[in-house]
């Protein structure tokens, strides 16, 4: 088990900067997960870590021991690709056993290393079949088995479960999650999948561009989030963003939406928020995740009126799109609020929930 | 705009039978959706309604006529696939114009010119008409393989999993577009997916589709609140509902080894009393089980927070009492704690009761 600590990482290909000055401190037994879109560098960063790539500049520390220019396997950590990349035939006992056979251990102590993890991941009775006779599942236990059994400081996994079935991938997020607590392994998990992120990080790095844009745990990056990449990246649905700017009407500071004539009152807090950090006439962006919108079809105080774009059922909730002015925002309620398309309806936000984004930097100034 | 009828619908492909003995019958001007696994049989069928395949046995039928003589191209439908299949140095124009220009069809020059334009404004494509389709993004190219679909306004628009190639944001903005199209249209969609929540949030109705056979019809609302069996309660929802297997004792529905000891409600007890099994399969889903944190009156069960899985608007607890692990959903106000104990109040008038052998639902 160990502490993995990057400072200051830099990896270059050529004239891109795949890793940009990354820093990060991961503690031991954590699940970190590195978030990011396709070439964000995030793949990159796990190979540095792994030593299947040497970075540039910055050191790599695991368990506190420099291991920056030490070849990947002098590492002690186990990569996994995709989980399901096994021998064809080998049995699965065998398929876990290669690892302990290559380090030339007994007969004994590999059975019995063998057992202890395929009782673990509840695969004992498939030991004796080969990979095309187990379901993909089951390759998956048996692949993350080969990893486990040489007991690896850490164990990194790279969209492990990104090719699956949706309805699969929901189950493996389970178990990856179960196995990781019962093991208390650290674990460095890349994904593009924001849902994988937040359902098994202890903590989320978002990366961009090869930057690190914001760690935190699932609840800080989701509610907090530090500038319109990461708000707009995590959560689904997703953020709502509202285009608007900081203007006086009647007296009262309120948000004007950009492209329409609509005013939107704000807390005296984030009033003297805005008035402190931006000045006078700067373009901002209002954010508000769906389920922090209220939907009625009675006028009420402060609520702004809207128009019925789709509704969206998914079983447990309903996401109703609707038209304020010329954007578009999504709004989660209850199963039975089902409004019809083109109605006339009503919204009001949570202001203690909202986001502001200075529209030009895109970073909160919340 | 149509019906299509399939009557008896059977397709083999060596041993395996792809299409089994099919009946549906769907809507005119309704957004239907097969939605099963991989290998369901899904992608078969849809082809078999393009005549791209032909069927063993059985019938196609649509806007009431007989089409199993009819070539793919005589039946009328437009078929989107998974896979933008764009002429690649084409401009967009020339892609939409495309199926006009066949001499099937005959149509005049402005006739052309004014469904492209048309076709366009509706999927918010005009300022890409005079670009090259390799120099569009994913979502683009997937308005421009729909615009093309559109263009001719077939009979019945025909949607392989047209969305699952798509990074997962604007999957979200193309299940909103495509419902808000299928409404303006007014056009009969027949759209296969694997993903349950394309189906239930786009869906008039949906099959659930299993080993080529159709497990249960009805409205996202029904296949969700109503699963007349196991797979499609364990295939519609996520997180997936909670099964345990439960004996019946008298009044209530025992899990394991009496961790757990569920008090029906007068309903089921009587449809189970009458039913006269034992051993049942008690379903329920993870946002029918309450979290507290005193004991309340009925079915309340002490249990320790395994783990979280954060959702964002919504917390998945993952449970534990003794050997019995289970799924309640949460709001993250709650702030539930792994390791902490808690109540978990089972809202037993929502749960399902199956046969565990059958797998059928029995109340």
């Amino acid at each position: 088990m160990a502490e993995i600590i990057l400072e200051n990482i830099v990896k270059r290909y050529g004239d891109l900067i795949a890793v940009n000055n990354f820093s990060l401190d991961i503690k031991d037994k954590e699940f970190l997960v590195l978030l990011g879109p396709s070439g964000c560098g995030k793949t990159t960063t796990l190979r540095c870590i792994s030593g299947l790539e040497i970075a540039d500049e910055g050191k790599i520390f695991i368990d506190e021991k420099d291991v920056t220019k030490t070849r990947a396997s002098q590492r002690d950590i186990a990569f996994v690709f995709q989980l399901y990349a096994l021998y064809p035939i080998l049995t699965a006992h065998d398929n876990i056993a290669f690892p302990l056979k290559a380090q030339r251990y007994n007969k004994e102590r590999i059975k019995e290393e063998v057992n202890k993890v395929a009782e673990l991941l509840q695969i004992k009775h498939i030991l004796h079949k080969k990979p095309k006779e187990l379901s993909g599942g089951d390759m998956q236990r048996v692949a993350l088995g080969r990893a486990m059994v040489r007991r690896p400081k850490a164990f990194l996994l790279d969209e492990p479960i990104g090719t699956l079935d949706a309805k699969f991938r929901e189950e493996m997020r389970v178990e990856l999650k179960r196995l990781h607590i019962d093991i208390g392994a650290t674990t460095v998990y890349v994904t593009h999948d924001q849902v994988e992120a937040m359902s098994m990080g202890d903590r989320i790095a978002v990366m961009n561009l090869g930057i690190l844009q914001q760690i935190g745990t699932p609840h800080e990056v989701y509610t907090k989030p530090s500038n319109i990449f990461v708000a707009n990246f995590i959560g689904s649905p997703g953020m709502n963003f509202i285009n608007c700017e900081p203007k006086r009407r009647d007296g009262e500071f309120m948000l004007k939406l950009l492209k329409d004539e609509i005013y939107i009152l704000i807390p005296e807090e984030i009033q003297k928020l805005i008035k402190n950090k931006v000045n006078g006439d700067k373009k901002l962006v209002l954010g508000v995740r769906p389920e922090d919108v209220s939907f009625s079809m009675k006028k009420e105080e402060s609520s702004l009126t809207v128009k019925v774009y789709v509704i969206e059922e998914t079983g447990s909730y309903n996401i109703i799109d609707v038209n304020l002015g010329s954007e578009m925002i999504k709004v989660r309620t209850l199963p039975i609020v089902k409004p019809s398309i083109g109605e006339t309806a009503y919204v009001s936000f949570d202001m203690k929930r909202i986001s502001i984004f200075d529209k030009e930097t895109e970073s909160s100034i919340l | 705009m149509a019906d299509v009828k399939l009557v008896s619908l059977t397709k083999t492909f060596g041993s395996i039978t792809a299409v089994d003995n099919m009946r549906l019958e769907i809507r005119d001007k309704e957004f239907f959706v097969l939605l099963g696994p991989t290998g369901a049989g899904k992608t078969t069928t849809l082809r078999l309604v393009a005549g791209l395949e032909k069927q063993d046995k059985g019938e196609v039928h649509i806007d009431n006529i007989l089409v199993d003589d009819y070539s793919p191209a005589l039946r009328d439908v437009a078929f989107v696939f998974q896979y933008y299949t764009l002429y690649p140095h084409y401009t967009v124009r020339q892609n939409l114009e495309f199926p006009l220009k066949s001499k099937l069809r005959n149509y005049s020059k402005s006739e052309i010119y004014r469904r492209v334009v048309e076709v366009s404004k509706v999927l918010h494509i005009e300022r890409l008409l005079e670009r090259e389709t390799v120099n569009l993004s994913g979502g683009e190219m997937q308005r421009v393989a729909l615009g093309r679909a559109m263009v001719r306004t077939p009979k019945v628009f025909l949607m392989d999993e047209p969305l699952s190639n798509l990074d997962a944001k604007l999957r979200e903005e193309m299940r909103r577009e495509l419902s808000r199209l299928h409404f303006d249209l007014g056009a009969t969609f027949f759209y296969v997916t694997h993903d349950q929540v394309e189906a239930m949030t786009m869906g008039d109705r949906v099959a659930v589709l299993n080993e080529g056979k159709i497990l249960q019809i009805g409205t996202p609302n029904e296949i969700y609140n109503s699963p007349k069996n196991v797979f499609v309660a364990k295939f519609v929802g996520s997180p997936a509902i909670n099964l345990f297997n439960a004996a019946l004792e008298k009044e209530s529905l025992i899990i394991g080894d009496k961790e757990m000891v569920c008090t029906l409600i007068e309903k089921q007890r009587s449809v189970l009393k009458s039913y006269g099994k034992k051993h049942l399969i008690l379903g329920i889903r993870p946002e029918d089980i309450t979290i507290t944190r005193e004991k309340q009156k009925l079915n309340s069960y002490n249990c320790k927070v395994y783990f979280n899985q954060s959702m964002g608007a919504e917390d998945i607890i993952n449970l534990k009492i003794d050997n019995t692990v289970f799924r309640a959903v949460a709001p993250p106000r709650l702030n539930i704690k792994v390791g902490e104990t808690i109540y978990a109040n089972f809202n037993i008038d929502r749960a399902h009761v199956f046969n565990p052998e059958t797998e059928e639902c029995v109340a």
